[in-house]
């Protein structure tokens, strides 16, 4: 299993937050793991992106420059990163802020629209974890189950009542994948 | 003991703390701000003293005033404020004091940009003061290297009483990985009979790079390069990755070398005999780590974040014996893996001269 993952967005929605989720999740399978952001001069507003790499083998460079998957947070990301992706990659788009389309014919394409689905949820602020719900079901990078113990390790006790909302989100995005006509895969 | 994710400039300030560092003077400068950021938070908690100071220039002198006192005491900069230390760090050679520095590399000349980068390498390896001196330069590739080396960067710079320098770049500073911290030791500080901590009725202790006597001047001169000579025989450090039976050798430091790596997988999957050289201690300089591959070995490739600096050292190394090629990404752009097995099959062979 080897998984280079990369999550563009505008900074502040979360883009580096969710890397790191990943990372740790894969830590605590036991696998290898890295994550790298972009350090730019960047600010609320500006582009963010990281990438994470889950590997069952050491991992030789941790610059994840060919991802095999691409998270797009916004249109800048998608227009700057879609070249990227290898062969047979996927490419999962944030609808709700994305109003183009991916041009690849050779990778996996779905449209998520991730911050729609966690207003429903009632908190736009899960639209990350909608979006990872998404990758992992597609991917099997890491557990959900993971995932939540990696919340539960790395927020204070004060913010584990956010837990069960943030697990469904990730429940939310992975349904939506798993039954493709309502996700519009390309 | 569980593993956890680590900021590779906070294991810094972690690997330092657990060496038993107690001192730390600095002023921010990206990308290693969250090193002095987390030690501001960690020395006090051990009893230790972080000082932000007015400006490198005087961080790099508090580093020389609490050496001299005996303490275990570190700074860290990246390029520019690097820069602005080099008159205290030829005065720390110049004394003997023992302190770790820490520069995580960026963009040059000039401000040039916050980006990571390699371009230090002459300043680190080459003497970036004035006089005839030396600097032990450890560049570390991964988290859980940079903590198993800052231990070993602060006990070489007592057992030869010599600065040490740790090299890493932006992305090393940045990126998470897994970290083993293990239990952490109650570390025996050498005892430093020559530090200044007040005469107590004994000799006086004057630590000082002042020898105004040429005839005085040129046996310090003649003392400190034994002991160069002495880390040169004793301390050089590498790794070798996948080295049996390469015919092409590729050899690159920190982050160039993790992507080097990547490259060298790729190779031998497609059935190329690649491997790679990574030179822990840019000096001394690892030529031991070249005789044994020199008899296989068709050529060199060498890959760095700038224009060609460690190259010449591998030149001096091979000294015309085999072919020594250079690829290089400057100003802040990585070396794709991608355009470096480009490189490689251009070379491979011995085509494309």
């Amino acid at each position: 299993m080897y998984e280079a993952i990369l999550i563009a967005g505008f900074g502040g929605q979360g883009v580096l937050s969710t890397g790191q989720l990943l990372a740790y999740a894969g830590m605590l399978e036991g696998k290898h793991v890295s994550w790298i952001p972009s350090y730019g001069p960047e600010m609320r507003g500006g582009t963010a992106n990281c990438g994470v790499t889950i590997s069952d083998s050491p991992i030789s460079s941790p610059v994840v420059t060919e991802p095999t998957s691409l998270i797009v947070m916004n249109r800048p990301s998608l227009e700057k990163f879609e070249g990227n992706v290898v062969p047979g990659g996927l490419i999962l788009i944030n609808s709700s802020l994305v109003d183009i389309k991916a041009t690849r014919k050779d990778v996996r394409v779905y449209y998520i629209p991730a911050n729609e689905l966690a207003e429903e949820l009632g908190n736009a602020r899960v639209a990350g974890n909608v979006i990872l719900g998404a990758l992992l079901e597609l991917t099997r990078a890491v557990s959900l189950d993971a995932v939540e113990k990696s919340l539960r390790e790395v927020l204070p006790a004060h913010r584990h009542k956010l837990i069960p909302l943030n697990r469904q989100a990730l429940e939310t995005g992975a349904a939506l994948v798993r039954r493709p006509a309502t996700a519009q895969a390309g | 003991m569980a593993k956890i994710l680590m900021k590779g400039n906070e294991a810094i300030g972690e690997g330092a703390v657990r060496a038993g560092c107690r001192y730390f003077f600095g002023y921010p400068i990206t990308p290693q701000s969250e090193l002095p950021h987390y030690l501001a938070k960690r020395l006090p908690e051990v009893g230790g003293v972080y000082l932000q100071s007015e400006s490198e220039t005087g961080a790099i002198n508090m580093v020389y005033g609490a050496a001299g006192a005996g303490a275990r005491v570190m700074t860290s900069s990246s390029g520019p404020g690097i820069s602005l230390m080099q008159e205290g760090i030829s005065y720390l050679a110049g004394a003997e004091l023992p302190c770790v520095i820490v520069n995580m590399i960026r963009g040059g000349p000039g401000l040039g940009n916050i980006a990571p980068a390699q371009s230090d390498y002459f300043q680190a390896t080459k003497g970036g003061g004035h006089g005839d001196y030396r600097v032990i330069v450890l560049a570390p590739a991964s988290v859980q290297e940079i903590i198993d080396l800052m231990r070993v960067a602060f006990d070489l710079a007592d057992r030869y009483r010599n600065p040490v320098m740790v090299a890493g770049d932006g992305i090393l500073g940045q990126m998470m990985e897994p970290v083993e911290l293990g239990e952490e030791e109650e570390i025996q500080i050498p005892p430093r009979p020559w530090a200044a901590t007040g005469r107590m009725g004994g000799e006086k202790k004057l630590i000082n790079s002042l020898y105004i006597v040429p005839e005085e001047l040129e046996q310090h001169n003649l003392k400190l390069a034994r002991k160069y000579a002495l880390i040169t025989e004793r301390e050089q450090r590498w790794e070798e990755y996948r080295l049996g039976g390469a015919k092409l050798v590729l050899v690159a430091f920190g982050t160039a070398a993790r992507i080097c790596k990547a490259v060298v997988d790729r190779c031998r999957e497609e059935g190329l005999a690649v491997g790679l050289i990574r030179p822990i201690t840019l000096w001394p300089f690892p030529q031991k780590a070249f005789e044994p591959v020199i008899e296989e070995a068709e050529r060199f490739l060498v890959v760095e974040m700038n224009l060609g600096q460690m190259v010449e050292d591998v030149r001096l190394t091979v000294n015309g014996r085999r072919p020594v090629h250079f690829y290089g990404r400057c100003g802040g752009m990585l070396p794709v893996a991608a355009d470096v097995v480009r490189e490689v099959k251009k070379l491979y062979g011995g085509e494309g001269q």
